[in-house]
């Protein structure tokens, strides 16, 4: 029936590709929110660096005026630092460039290349929740599905020896899919088959995740000469290839998520389940009556999410870090709520969102260097637009913007009393 | 009503013949349990010596000494006969008092084989149940307020671990009273913040949980990161005395256990008390309720719906924030970074496992802080068993509980639902 539908729009349709469904979504709410959000989000992130600088205190003794100048500059400096820390300073591009040494070269376009190997998770763990939103499922675990899908594949990375890239690569990463995919597989299945709340399931899950990665770095999978929780580095026919020599690390994978996208994005618009998935997701009387099957549905798409996450997760140990250690992810998977709100759920969205936070998290280090400001103000930047994103009306009084007459409900998530 | 529909229905579920024999099974897998991994893995003529005596007590009794592998066979022979039992004749109404009483036969079987050949301090253990069991109460106490007034609040660990560094700052600055009152007001502020974004802006509860467990995590790593690695004196604020309470103490062996603990466990059980009490006997929690059930009727019968939802939240922070305060000035005396651990988050889990009732709550805590109390000890113990899957333990009772095996919790119906009044 559905795919009747598309056949006899099929013209219609070819005309809209990804960043025109994208556009379209974004046009019908405004543009100007989510921009704003990022920047007022940057902006009182700078504040708190001011305010949290000591130099500011002692001027402050001196004079008020003196304080604030402080704190601007001390803001100024972070951002400086984020910015050469993330993108690249542009005067040692310059340098290296007109030096035309290789080595330098690589160093001065290190900053940027890391930013977008950075964002790799990001992408996928986005993906992961905002596929879930769609088929209205709130997928609150993708960070326990990362950590399994990391361990399912540096499981496979180091245990099968003696198999050529082509194999080897693609086998680990399936089962960082698959390790993924059975963690968002069993709240799924609790919610379609007893209701039980998949925000509460997916909770519980990550600790179950944390628990059992816990013990398998300390017991099973414990690499053998050490003491500590690490695992055994992958074979190299597991690693993801690099594109470039030391210390850039980019890697295959980034362009294995920007394809991910594009198969999340064909998936939800260009295919019939996706088209259920959507409904059941905007209204499940609707799906009900339609005839749709929302068990298989629910359990696909929460096995779908889970699958996107836990190639994120894959992708840090096989392209990254070539192994797993407990600290391996920075929260990827609760920070993609941000991501996938901010991009509206839509892949091209989450892209760019993800390409941001990759590009904030991979500066923050240099901050943390250059300017003395603990990585961790990125989380509160990050707490800060999402409340932003998800507060449209905050930014709105802040900015005197008018209000739409018709508003899309951005979420579709229903209460667990529902 | 719906309480009553829910009670014909579990009365209906008890007597299904697949639900009592797949009870019965479960018992009788619990004795096989017992059987094969314990008292296979035991040696004849071993004994297991359980301390009654905590630490530093005056009252003596003498050690229960056990022959392990005798008592283990007694233990399993019990939990089977009640298996057989239960796929017989069915204990009805009582299967999940039985249930307990199983699981209580389990729990103690294991901890003789754990303790097989050497001695278990008992009283100790209970005692450090209770305290495992104040953070992880607390935190499940802040989440009953929120959400018997509809409220859902996943940002009990954030609270948690922003009231936990308050507290240590102004404990280190200003005296560990001032401190405690600070931990409990960062709590309130954020749960204002939550009342605000998810009652006036409407914003989805579990976003705005999130954005104030992200932002929580983010800050107190950065001003640990920033002062309190450097300055020790802002991080140094000591902890709470023991109290002990005239009289009871001297009870034996419970004296000790349950009546000379700091003051968040004599806070934990007055709020216990105060909550249950106010929640079903008088008329605020009535009101408190109605809004958590039916906001539009409430509404209709002249409750503030909003106000009522702001009280509920930023009360429900405050004592999230009581509870954070623990971890810093009830228990480790400075702050460390994410200290909490999830404590929240097992908190919240012990909300559903209390089916959103106080003294479910504390039962769940109870439970779950033996689990925790247990981990630390196997560790200690160097048992075979890995004491991670005793820390995943929490979880999984939950997601059974929700999943309805064990009976189904009665959330509150309009839990998550923002309120829109109508006629503006």
């Amino acid at each position: 029936m559905a795919k009747k539908e598309t056949k006899t729009k099929a013209p219609a349709d070819k005309k809209k590709n990804a960043f025109g469904i994208f556009l379209e979504e974004l046009t019908r709410g405004s543009l100007l929110i989510p921009v704003l959000a990022i920047v007022s989000g940057l902006l009182l992130g700078g504040l708190i660096v001011a305010v949290t600088t000591e130099s500011v205190y002692t001027a402050w003794s001196r004079s008020p005026l003196e304080a604030i100048g402080t704190g601007i500059d001390a803001a100024l400096r972070s951002y400086r630092a984020l910015f050469n820390g993330s993108i690249g300073n542009p005067e040692r591009i310059v340098d290296a460039l007109a030096s035309g040494e290789a080595a330098a070269i690589r160093r001065a376009f290190n900053p940027f290349l890391e930013s977008l190997t950075k964002s790799v998770p990001y992408i996928f763990a986005g993906l992961a929740v905002a596929l879930g939103f769609r088929a209205g499922l709130f997928n609150i675990g993708a960070e326990g599905q990362l950590f399994i899908g990391a361990i399912t594949s540096v499981y496979v990375g180091f245990a099968f020896t003696g198999l050529p890239a082509i194999i080897h690569v693609p086998l680990a990463l399936g089962a960082g899919a698959l390790g993924g995919a059975l963690w968002g597989f069993i709240p799924g299945l609790l919610k379609a088959k007893t209701g039980g709340h998949e925000v509460i399931n997916t909770i519980m899950m990550n600790y179950i995740a944390f628990r059992l990665s816990e013990y398998l770095l300390r017991g099973p999978l414990q690499r053998p000469d050490t003491t500590n929780p690490i695992s055994p580095f992958i074979e190299a026919s597991a690693q993801l290839p690099r594109f470039f020599d030391s210390p850039i690390r980019f890697h295959l994978g980034f362009f294995i998520a920007l394809a991910a996208a594009y198969g999340v994005y064909w998936l939800l618009f260009k295919t019939r389940l996706g088209f259920e998935l959507r409904t059941v997701g905007a209204n499940p009387n609707a799906a009900r009556y339609a005839g749709m099957n929302i068990v298989l549905v629910t359990v696909l798409a929460m096995s779908l999410s889970g699958a996107l996450a836990g190639l994120a997760g894959a992708n840090e140990v096989l392209g990254v870090n070539y192994t797993l250690a407990p600290a391996f992810s920075s929260g990827y998977g609760f920070d993609s709520i941000a991501l996938a709100l901010i991009g509206k759920s839509h892949p091209v969205g989450v892209v760019l969102a993800a390409l941001l936070f990759g590009t904030l998290r991979n500066g923050a280090l240099q901050m943390q260097i250059a300017a003395n400001v603990p990585v961790d103000i990125i989380s509160v930047m990050q707490a800060l637009i999402l409340a932003f994103i998800a507060a449209p009306a905050i930014i709105r009084t802040i900015y005197r913007l008018r209000t739409p007459e018709h508003q899309d409900d951005e979420l579709h998530v229903r209460g667990w009393g529902g | 009503m719906s309480n009553q529909a829910a009670t014909l229905q579990s009365a209906a579920e008890y007597g299904t013949p697949t639900r009592r024999r797949v009870m019965g099974l479960v018992f009788l897998a619990l004795a096989g349990a017992i059987w094969f991994l314990f008292a296979n893995t035991t040696q004849a003529g071993v004994a297991t010596t359980f301390t009654l005596n905590p630490g530093g007590s005056q009252a003596n009794f003498p050690n229960l000494v056990f022959d392990t592998l005798p008592l283990l066979h007694a233990l399993a022979f019990a939990c089977a006969l009640i298996g057989a039992f239960q796929l017989v004749r069915g204990f009805g109404k009582r299967t999940n008092a039985v249930l307990g009483l199983v699981a209580a036969l389990f729990i103690f079987a294991f901890l003789s084989w754990v303790a097989s050949g050497a001695s278990l301090n008992l009283a100790g253990l209970l005692r450090a149940t209770l305290i495992r069991a104040v953070p992880i109460t607390l935190g499940a106490l802040s989440g009953i307020l929120c959400e018997r007034a509809g409220v859902v609040n996943i940002a009990i660990e954030g609270m948690m671990l922003t009231g936990a560094m308050v507290a240590a700052i102004f404990g280190s600055l200003y005296g560990l009273w001032v401190g405690l009152l600070a931990g409990v007001l960062a709590g309130g502020l954020l749960a204002a913040v939550h009342a605000v974004l998810s009652i006036k802006y409407k914003t989805d509860q579990i976003v705005s949980g999130t954005v104030i467990n992200i932002f929580s995590i983010g800050i107190t790593s950065f001003i640990s990161a920033k002062f309190l690695a450097r300055y020790r004196f802002l991080n140094n604020p000591g902890i709470f005395p023991d109290i002990q309470i005239p009289g009871l103490v001297d009870i034996p062996f419970i004296g000790p256990i349950v009546f000379s603990h700091n003051i968040f466990f004599f806070g934990l059980i007055i709020f216990l008390t105060l909550l249950h009490f106010g929640l079903f006997f008088t008329r605020w929690g009535l009101r408190h309720r109605a809004v958590g059930e039916h906001p539009k009727a409430a509404d209709t019968l002249g409750i503030n719906v909003f106000k009522t939802r702001y009280t509920a939240v930023i009360l429900g922070g405050m004592m999230a924030g009581f509870g954070g305060a623990y971890f810093t000035l009830g228990s480790v005396g400075r702050f460390d970074e994410v200290m909490t651990a999830g404590r929240g988050f097992i908190g919240l889990a012990a909300m559903i496992f209390g089916n959103w009732n106080p003294f479910g709550a504390f039962g769940a805590g109870l439970l779950f802080g033996f689990a925790d109390m247990l981990a630390a000890r196997l560790a200690i113990l160097g048992v075979r068993v890995p004491s991670e899957f005793l820390l995943m333990a929490p979880y999984i009772a939950t997601m059974i509980v929700l999943a309805g095996v064990v009976g189904r919790g009665q959330m509150p119906a309009a839990d998550g639902q923002p309120y829109e009044k109508e006629g503006h």
